[in-house]
């Protein structure tokens, strides 16, 4: 069944439902890195729960005008203009007040979000009979998703990915350092506002999809997600939008198979798997990496430290030290050297007597800066600057 | 509408109102001046997750399981979020966007996919609440307010939102100077001696403790509006600290009561017979109660 809906064989509603929900996942892929990399990521929540108020005005505008009050591109028109004013409303109140931006975020969208269900109880009581289903545009319901409504979904994710890709070096440049676009000519607000447009963009032809309460995580996740594995802007975008794309596919497709599944929380489940997996095993941002890293590093200072002992005669009473020296053939489980170890210390001894000159020495002071515990002086400094630094220690004394 | 039905109909999501917007409202003011206003955006949505897998393991909605429930998935979502912040070195407000909207999805999910039609607990109510059904249903009249066979009957919610309100009430008093030191000036609290990490964590507990209790009343999102608008609006009244609580809590009071009554009363003015949600009225009336402030607050900028 699941195979039959992620290769398309389900039939004419969920293959629809699937192509709509992989172009979004990938517009808002791409889309929410920009806002992701500008640190705005939250502000696609207050936009999200602005629409909802525009859902029910433009029903009742439509109804009242003897239309059918679910035509989509109507209740889309509708979202996008409160979802404007919400957006309109967070600037002004952390720009002109002394409100900062969050606390004009979480207003904006509980108090849309209450007026929006007002409306929508208004409208179950003005729709005598006819079902109106508004509801389905809080977690998204793609059940009985008409042809029309799939094609205006399809259009609006493509409209927004060439958008990106024409606006995207101006984006990448404000993401980065917005002080230094605005010196180099770039109008900071028009490109805020047009990435706030383009999130705004996604934000309403996600609503029939995923629904307008998790549309925020499918701009959030996928790029949180693509920034794990990469620090270039261009891999983020790309990334982002791919994880999008396949896991609106996969969520999509998980929904169409079963009854009574909703395809949002679905789609932002599988993207939040994917955000594990990458938390886990990406490369220098990984919880497997970094744990990686921080045994070779404890390794690295508990072996040094333990030969600079045993070079001066210390007794090492550190148990992981005598394990790894132990491990490594250089030292006895009482802590007497080896005579592998003898030479390992003594050469570690050296090294650390060199840095010690080298760090006393102004002309070698940037070299010097260098100098943490690990790094080998032969690594940083040249054969000629090691005679020098030799010349000045002096000929190797007995150990004693 | 006569006392009777007043006591009956009104009385009970009146107070249930008015108390969970001031138990929002007071742990509320500390997450707008802290500049945490969306950390009560995200308990409010991982307090879902929290109550539906108490109900999964217990099988009935009453207070302990989905009070611990709750917590757990709160502290769930902090380390979580927490974790991401540090280990993948990405930014605190999308480290948040990325599990709080996770763990809704799957309390949504979970929520869908159990037969919870026994009891009083779907989508839609998890969502916006149902203040209008917590209705005392054995009060006859005000003396009904005397006769403890009628107390007997009041729901539950009443003494679970109202435990909590004055165990709110009762720490801000308790804890009022820590809280004021550490809120204005953490690096001057911290040479106090005060512990500023505890009094931090304790904000974010006694706000999961709020939102749980109004959930009920107001559901998970129209919590946020009890959190951040009335004490946005203080914000913008006043420059002192135990002003702005004052004025919050009025707020708080306000928009509970005028927007209660707006939504039972208000459609029959125009001649309609339904009322309109009452939980999204009362967030209604907080935003515009915000929006006068914003606009002629006298420590607007």
């Amino acid at each position: 069944m699941l195979r039959d809906a992620l290769t398309f064989q389900l039939g004419y509603n969920a293959t629809l439902v699937t192509v709509a929900a992989v172009l979004l996942g990938i517009a808002a892929g791409v889309t929410g890195t920009f806002l992701f990399l500008r640190k705005r990521a939250l502000v696609s929540d207050a936009i999200a729960h602005a629409t909802l108020p525009g859902i029910g005005l433009a029903f009742i505008a439509l109804t009242l005008s003897g239309h059918d009050g679910r035509y989509l591109p109507g209740l889309l028109a509708g979202s996008a203009i409160t979802a404007m004013s919400g957006l309109f409303a967070v600037q002004w109140l952390s720009s002109r007040t002394r409100l900062s931006e969050d606390a004009a975020i979480g207003a904006v969208l509980s108090a849309y979000f209450s007026l929006g269900i007002v409306l929508l109880t208004i409208i179950q009581t003005m729709s005598t009979g006819q079902q109106a289903g508004l509801e389905g545009f809080l977690l998204g319901s793609t059940a009985g998703m008409l042809l029309s409504d799939a094609i205006l979904i399809a259009l609006g994710g493509l409209l927004v990915v060439a958008l990106v890709f024409l606006f995207r070096r101006p984006m990448s440049l404000v993401s980065f350092d917005p002080g230094f676009a605005s010196t180099s000519g770039v109008r900071l607000d028009r490109i805020d506002l047009t990435m706030m447009g383009l999130v705004l963009g996604v934000t309403v032809v996600g609503l029939k999809v995923v629904g307008l309460i998790l549309i925020v995580a499918l701009l959030i996740i996928p790029p949180v997600t693509a920034r794990l594995w990469t620090n270039r802007v261009e891999l983020v975008v790309i990334l982002a939008g791919a994880f999008g794309g396949i896991a609106a596919w996969l969520g999509a497709g998980l929904s169409a198979s079963a009854p009574d599944l909703p395809t949002g929380p679905l789609i932002v489940l599988v993207s939040f798997c994917a955000f594990a997996v990458s938390m886990a095993f990406a490369p220098r941002r990984g919880l497997l990496s970094s744990f990686v890293r921080h045994r070779r590093f404890q390794t690295g200072v508990h072996l040094r430290q333990g030969l600079l002992a045993l070079a001066q005669g210390q007794p090492i009473y550190e148990p992981l030290t005598i394990r790894l020296l132990k491990a490594r053939g250089l030292a006895r489980a009482d802590g007497v050297p080896t005579r592998k170890g003898t030479i390992r210390a003594a050469r570690a001894f050296r090294d650390e007597k060199r840095w010690e000159v080298a760090r006393a020495t102004p002309e070698l002071e940037l070299a010097a800066a260098r100098y943490d515990g690990l790094t080998q002086i032969e690594d940083v400094l040249t054969a000629d600057q090691i005679v020098e630094i030799d010349r000045r220690i002096g000929p190797p004394e007995a150990v004693p | 509408m006569n006392g009777a039905d007043f006591v009956t109909f009104s009385l009970t999501p009146l107070l249930i109102g008015s108390l969970a917007a001031l138990a929002c409202a007071l742990p509320g003011n500390f997450l707008v001046l802290r500049r945490q206003a969306l950390v009560g955006d995200a308990i409010s949505h991982v307090v879902l997750p929290g109550i539906v897998l108490a109900f999964l393991v217990t099988g009935t909605i009453s207070t302990w399981p989905m009070l611990l429930g709750s917590a757990a998935s709160a502290v769930m979502a902090v380390v979580l979020i927490e974790a991401i912040r540090r280990f993948g070195r990405i930014e605190p407000g999308a480290a948040m966007g990325v599990v709080f909207t996770a763990m809704f999805a799957a309390g949504v999910l979970v929520l869908e996919k159990s037969d919870t039609s026994g009891v009083h607990l779907d989508v839609e109510h998890a969502l916006f609440g149902n203040l209008e059904s917590l209705i005392w249903l054995d009060a006859t009249g005000w003396t009904s307010l005397v006769d403890p066979v009628a107390l007997a009957g009041l729901p539950p919610e009443l003494f679970r939102i109202g435990l909590v309100t004055v165990v709110i009430g009762l720490c801000l008093a308790a804890f009022w100077r820590p809280l004021a030191i550490s809120t204005f000036d953490e690096g001057f609290a911290r040479t106090l001696g005060l512990p500023v990490r505890a009094i931090g964590l304790g904000i974010v507990i006694a706000s999961a403790l709020a939102a749980v209790a109004a959930f009920d009343a107001v559901g998970s999102i129209i919590v946020i509006a009890m959190f951040i608008c009335p004490p946005a609006a203080a914000r913008l009244m006043t420059n002192r600290l135990g002003a702005q609580v004052a004025w919050s809590a009025a707020f708080a009071l306000i928009a509970a009561t005028l927007g209660f009554t707006l939504s039972a009363s208000g459609p029959a003015w125009f001649g309609s017979e339904n009322a309109v949600s009452a939980a999204g009225m009362v967030g209604t009336v907080a935003g515009m109660i915000l929006a006068c402030a914003a606009l002629f607050g006298p420590a607007r900028t």
